[in-house]
């Protein structure tokens, strides 16, 4: 092989794989992005599955109205492992290979954080459902989101297990190795402290290769004797923690975050996981119209019940669409401005203004498993809480 | 030298013909997308670590698997000084580039510095167990990058708030990152990409320093301590400078890749940098042909490319299954890679001239 | 006890003589018992005691996957990077096969997942021995090791493949990526000694691992199979003069460090009662490779008390910081290879001219 064959196949090779798709002109794509593999698998599956619904049921309805044609939608869908590298790499593709309008997802917030960037210099409006970190829409004006933030989060937390549960000392165990997991205990711990109560463990773990033992940390927290542990991890660790902890005699309630929604908690944790308690962005026994309307939706075509994740992503898509008709075009600055002036729109994962940090106030509903079920306690919005830990 | 005239040329056309088609050059071709674009950066950030792995595997015939640890140490040394301690990007174009090429050239010299102090004691090792520290090598500086938070604290007490300020910067295991671009150098309708200019002349650079590395007489040493240790030593050869040399230059070279890697993938997490991050490498090497420069060049290229193919194809996940099947596969039945020892013409060795040459 | 004189091969000491090695021995040990003594007055002898219990028990686990290196090793001299995935092959399977069994009581479930995942893994050892170490063996050591570490990547990305991204039949071979619970094969019962809470699994990983570890040690000994283990390890060529099918003892040495390998995966499942993944066996693998290291490659009884020592060591890192847990194994690693690389228990080896 002579260096001008080299020089032809790696100049072919590039070009190869360069087709450049573009959307088709009575057709808009839409990408998605979320965790189908991985250790929150059942996130991203459901989110997939929401996003699949929603862009079916715009498309069985005529499509997209924007400006004075109808466009049919097409989702461009990557699994990005929960992994920020392969959430990067495969957003570069979807905006500059794929030329998407827009990004639904990503789901959690060190994916977010590594995508955020990416949308923002290019110009692409991204719109994630389940991101909680402030963090998040702080990186620029094309990043939104359709969930509560965890100052807000973590105060619920604290104000239920304060107030409800009548709990005065906490143990908190929480990822290190994770901006979501981190913050939502940090902010627990901060409104724990400003309602009266007292941290009397603050213990962190690092995921290093899936970290299922947690008994080092769990005996210096039993050692403090508190009388409840507040959790910001994911439903496996959760699970795991919920059991170490019992057969370590440290019988306390356990509280924690949105990321135990996912019926891996009990069938990992089993009686162990029973009384725990939870905030979560919406429960299934929500009355309201959209939300009974969106499950029946997910039920007939998934033949499943749809969690959180994926109500907020059918929200998140609800957001988008509404926004790229009020745009009237496909352009990523008029989608973006579309989308800052959203005002009161009715979704399944709430009604949703956005604020000037382009969050939208929500209120948190907390869950708790009984009998092995989601069973949903109460509802808590930001007028709720007291003043003095209100974000 | 003829060939390397030729060499010089096919390198400014493929170097043209790249600008071209990804638009750079004043109207917009679009054959390769900012996607591919930075596919191709990637490439040759592979090419230049596996020419370096190749110096001491290849040649000296020592097995180390540290590789990623030097790229961390590159990458993330690099990211602190440009973006932390002076934002370079707030710079003037110029001032830019240049500050860019010296705070890499630093970050490279600390990752051969460090491979001198790890290569002087853990080369007296053979064989296994060499391959073992270097690969505890890397995992300690993974391990160390982790745990920048609470070394930031630490420094914090200490009173060296600057210091931990940007030490925190790094982020530990929630990853480094939001870093700005290099600026690019606008002459009128024409776009030079700084970021893979600088890469693409590291590229040449290190294969024509390691080329003329290899033909002389430390190259020799290199393969003499490969072939038998202790009659090189016999013989004169001072085994230990030239295997710690070997170290320190790969260190070297793939330190500066992994400068290059931080501000073309701008998202930096630990764990990009295990020891599946050295496999990877060694793959590319023994696909190649240890000890053929050529080859690590051809196959770090090519298997880079590769999976981008995959990707489109919607067979992604493979990739991790294929490679490793791919190594024990060149293992098994072709263990001297695709070129054996050989080179391209361009890379041989060179022919004395005058009346004794043959 | 030993496998021949396995030491180091052919290495030698950074500092070369016996007596200094022996120095810095001594230091470690007492830089090992003063952040001990540290730690009881930092968090009381309770968490101590508790945390020294876990650690013994997460070091059980870790000797038996440590036996199957060190066999390995004496017998073959290669690093099988793969045992840290035949372990986690081996769990797998004992999950498959526990859960299909429950229903018939969980003694049966027990000995059966432990009989079914010993036999499968090791025939895959074997089955691995035979098409990717054999036609290496008379080849430079890197070739090995480098093939070992395919094979260990293999296994792990093969069997992590999502079943609906797989055709058939292979779709009901592969694990999968996810979370996948342990049925419980053993009814765990708690019960408090003083301060310490001490499950069934705590005693039931201990007793295993040393019920193992003599099963194997009188193995070697008293049996010709292992007289023959012995010999290949002490020399290939004399073994072969001796009449004895060299081939076949070093399957059979395979076989046994799997099927080991498989137990403690077993144990490991049992323990702590979810697979995460089939990547979760890296890091177990590679705890138990350094404590074969430390405790003296080669060394059946080094093995267990490295993996005794890694296991507590662990803990209490990771308790303290779980950075720190990290970074403790290489760095037990790297000071052990370069200060004492015949380990606690080996002999130091002289290169010869």
């Amino acid at each position: 092989m002579s260096i001008h064959q080299i020089a032809v196949w790696l100049a072919t090779a590039a070009l190869c794989g360069s087709w450049a798709t573009q959307a088709s002109s009575e057709e808009i794509t839409i990408g998605g992005m979320a965790p189908t593999t991985g250790n929150v698998a059942t996130f991203g599956v459901g989110q997939r599955n929401a996003y699949q619904l929603a862009i079916e049921q715009v498309n069985a309805a005529g499509g997209l109205k924007i400006g004075d044609k109808q466009y049919k939608v097409k989702l461009l869908f990557e699994d990005e492992q929960n992994s920020p590298e392969v959430g990067a790499t495969v957003a570069r593709k979807l905006i500059n290979q794929d030329k998407v309008a827009a990004i639904l997802g990503p789901t959690n917030t060190k994916v977010c954080l590594a995508v955020g960037p990416i949308a923002q210099e290019n110009k692409v409006p991204m719109v994630t459902p389940t991101c909680t970190n402030p963090k998040v829409t702080l990186v620029g004006d094309y990043v939104f989101r359709a969930g509560f933030i965890d100052t807000f989060q973590g105060a619920v937390g604290a104000y239920f297990v304060y107030e409800t549960l009548g709990k005065r000392k906490a143990g908190v165990l929480f990822d290190n190795g994770n901006d979501y997991t981190k913050g939502l205990a940090t902010y627990f711990r901060q409104a724990f402290e400003k309602l009266g109560g007292k941290v009397v463990a603050f213990e962190s773990f690092t995921d290093e290769e899936k970290t299922v033992d947690f008994r080092p940390q769990l005996i210096h927290i039993k050692s403090a004797a508190p009388d409840v542990i507040y959790t910001s991890d994911y439903y496996g660790a959760a699970a795991l923690i919920a059991k170490q902890a019992q057969e370590m005699g440290l019988k306390v309630p356990l509280a924690g975050g949105d990321g135990f929604d996912s019926p891996d908690l009990v069938r990992i944790g089993g009686p162990s996981v029973e009384g725990v308690h939870f905030t979560n962005f919406y429960s299934q026994d929500d009355p309201s119209p959209e939300v009974q309307e969106f499950i029946k939706g997910y039920r007939a075509k998934y033949n499943d019940t749809p969690d959180a994740y994926a109500a907020q992503g059918y929200g998140a898509a609800q957001i988008l669409f509404d926004a790229i008709r009020r745009a009237g075009k496909i352009d990523g600055p008029a989608i973006r401005a579309a989308l800052a002036n959203t005002k009161g729109l009715k979704t399944v994962a709430g009604e949703i203004t956005f604020d000037a940090n382009r969050n939208p106030t929500k209120p948190a509903v907390i869950l708790e498993i009984r009998d092995g079920k989601q069973k949903f306690v109460k509802r808590v919005s930001p007028a709720d809480l007291p003043e003095n830990i209100r974000p | 030298m003829r060939s390397g005239l030729f060499a010089v040329t096919v390198a400014v056309t493929v170097y043209a013909a790249i600008l071209l088609l990804h638009g750079n050059l004043g109207f917009s071709v679009g054959l390769i997308s900012d996607y591919y674009f930075q596919v191709l950066m990637l490439a040759a950030i592979n090419i230049i670590v596996t020419i370096g792995l190749n110096l001491i595997n290849g040649f000296a015939g020592q097995f180390s698997i540290g590789q990623a640890g030097f790229m961390a140490i590159g990458a993330y040394v690099t990211a602190m000084l440009a973006t932390l301690v002076v934002p370079i990007t707030n710079l003037p174009v110029a001032v830019q580039v240049v500050s860019f090429m010296a705070i890499i050239l630093a970050a490279g010299s600390l990752a051969g510095l460090v491979g001198y102090l790890v290569g002087l004691p853990s080369l007296r090792l053979k064989g296994d167990y060499l391959a073992i520290v270097t690969l505890a090598f890397g995992e300690v500086v993974r391990s160390i990058v982790r745990a920048s938070d609470e070394i930031s604290s630490a420094m914090a007490s200490l009173g060296l708030t600057r210091l931990a300020a940007y030490i925190e910067g790094v982020g530990g295991p929630r990853g480094f990152g939001g870093f700005p671009q290099l600026a690019d150098i606008v002459i009128g309708p024409v776009r030079i990409p700084t970021l893979f200019t600088l890469i693409f002349l590291t590229v040449i650079a290190s294969i024509v320093l390691t080329r003329n590395l290899v033909y002389s007489s430390y190259g020799r040493a290199w393969v003499s301590v490969r072939a038998n240790e202790l009659a090189a030593e016999i013989m004169g050869v001072d085994s230990t400078k030239a295997k710690v040399l070997a170290f320190v230059l790969s260190g070297f070279l793939a330190g500066i890749a992994g400068g290059y890697f931080a501000f073309v993938i701008r998202f930096l997490h630990p764990d990009s940098f295990s020891f599946l991050k050295s496999i990877e490498y060694l793959i590319f090497l023994y696909a190649g042909g240890a000890a053929s420069l050529s080859g690590s060049i051809i196959a770090a290229g090519s298997l880079t490319l590769l999976p981008e193919f995959l990707r489109v194809a919607g067979f992604d996940q493979w990739r991790l299954v294929v490679y490793p099947l791919l190594l024990i596969i060149i293992m098994l039945w072709r263990p001297s890679g695709l070129m054996g020892d050989r080179e391209l013409k361009f890379l041989e060795k060179p022919r004395l001239r005058g009346r004794n040459a043959s | 006890m030993f496998f021949g004189v396995a030491g180091l091969g052919e290495s030698t000491s950074f500092f070369g003589q016996a007596s200094r090695s022996a120095i810095w021995t001594i230091v470690l040990i007492l830089a090992a018992l003063l952040s001990l003594a540290w730690y009881v007055s930092y968090f009381g002898p309770a968490a101590f005691l508790q945390q020294l219990l876990n650690g013994l028990q997460r070091g059980s686990i870790y000797a038996l996957i440590a036996l199957g290196f060190t066999m390995v090793y004496g017998v073959v001299k290669l690093i099988n990077f793969a045992h840290g995935d035949i372990f986690m092959f081996g769990a797998y399977v004992a999950c498959f096969a526990g859960a299909t069994l429950l229903g018939s009581g969980h003694w049966v479930a027990f000995v059966g997942a432990l009989a079914i995942a010993m036999t499968l893994t090791a025939l895959l050892g074997v089955v691995i021995e035979r098409i990717a170490y054999r036609p290496l063996r008379e080849r430079p050591r890197f070739s090995a090791l480098t093939t070992a570490m395919g094979v260990s990547l293999f296994l792990e990305n093969f069997f992590a493949l999502p079943p609906n991204a797989v055709p058939f039949p292979l779709n009901h071979v592969v694990f999968g990526p996810n979370y996948i619970s342990f049925p419980p094969l053993v009814v765990v019962e708690y019960f408090s000694l003083g301060p310490l809470y001490v499950t069934t699994m705590h005693i039931l990983d201990f007793a295993l691992a040393i019920v193992l570890m003599v099963l194997l040690h009188l193995f070697i000994k008293h049996t010709v199979t292992g007289k023959a283990m012995r010999a290949v390890a002490f020399s290939r060529d004399g073994a072969k003069l001796m009449g004895i099918n060299v081939d076949q003892t070093i399957a059979t040495t395979f076989a046994v460090g799997s099927a080991l390998g498989a137990a403690s995966g077993l144990m490991y499942g049992m323990t702590y009662g979810v697979l995460a993944s089939p990547y979760f066996g890296i890091f177990p693998g590679l705890q138990a490779f350094i404590a074969a290291v430390l405790g003296g490659i080669g060394s059946i009884p080094g093995a267990v008390l490295g993996g005794f020592l890694m296991g507590i060591s662990e803990t209490f890192a990771t308790s303290v910081n779980s950075n720190l847990g990290y970074m403790t194994s290489f760095i037990i690693l790297i000071v052990v290879l370069l200060f004492r690389p015949s380990g606690l228990i080996g002999k130091l080896q002289r290169e010869k001219v």
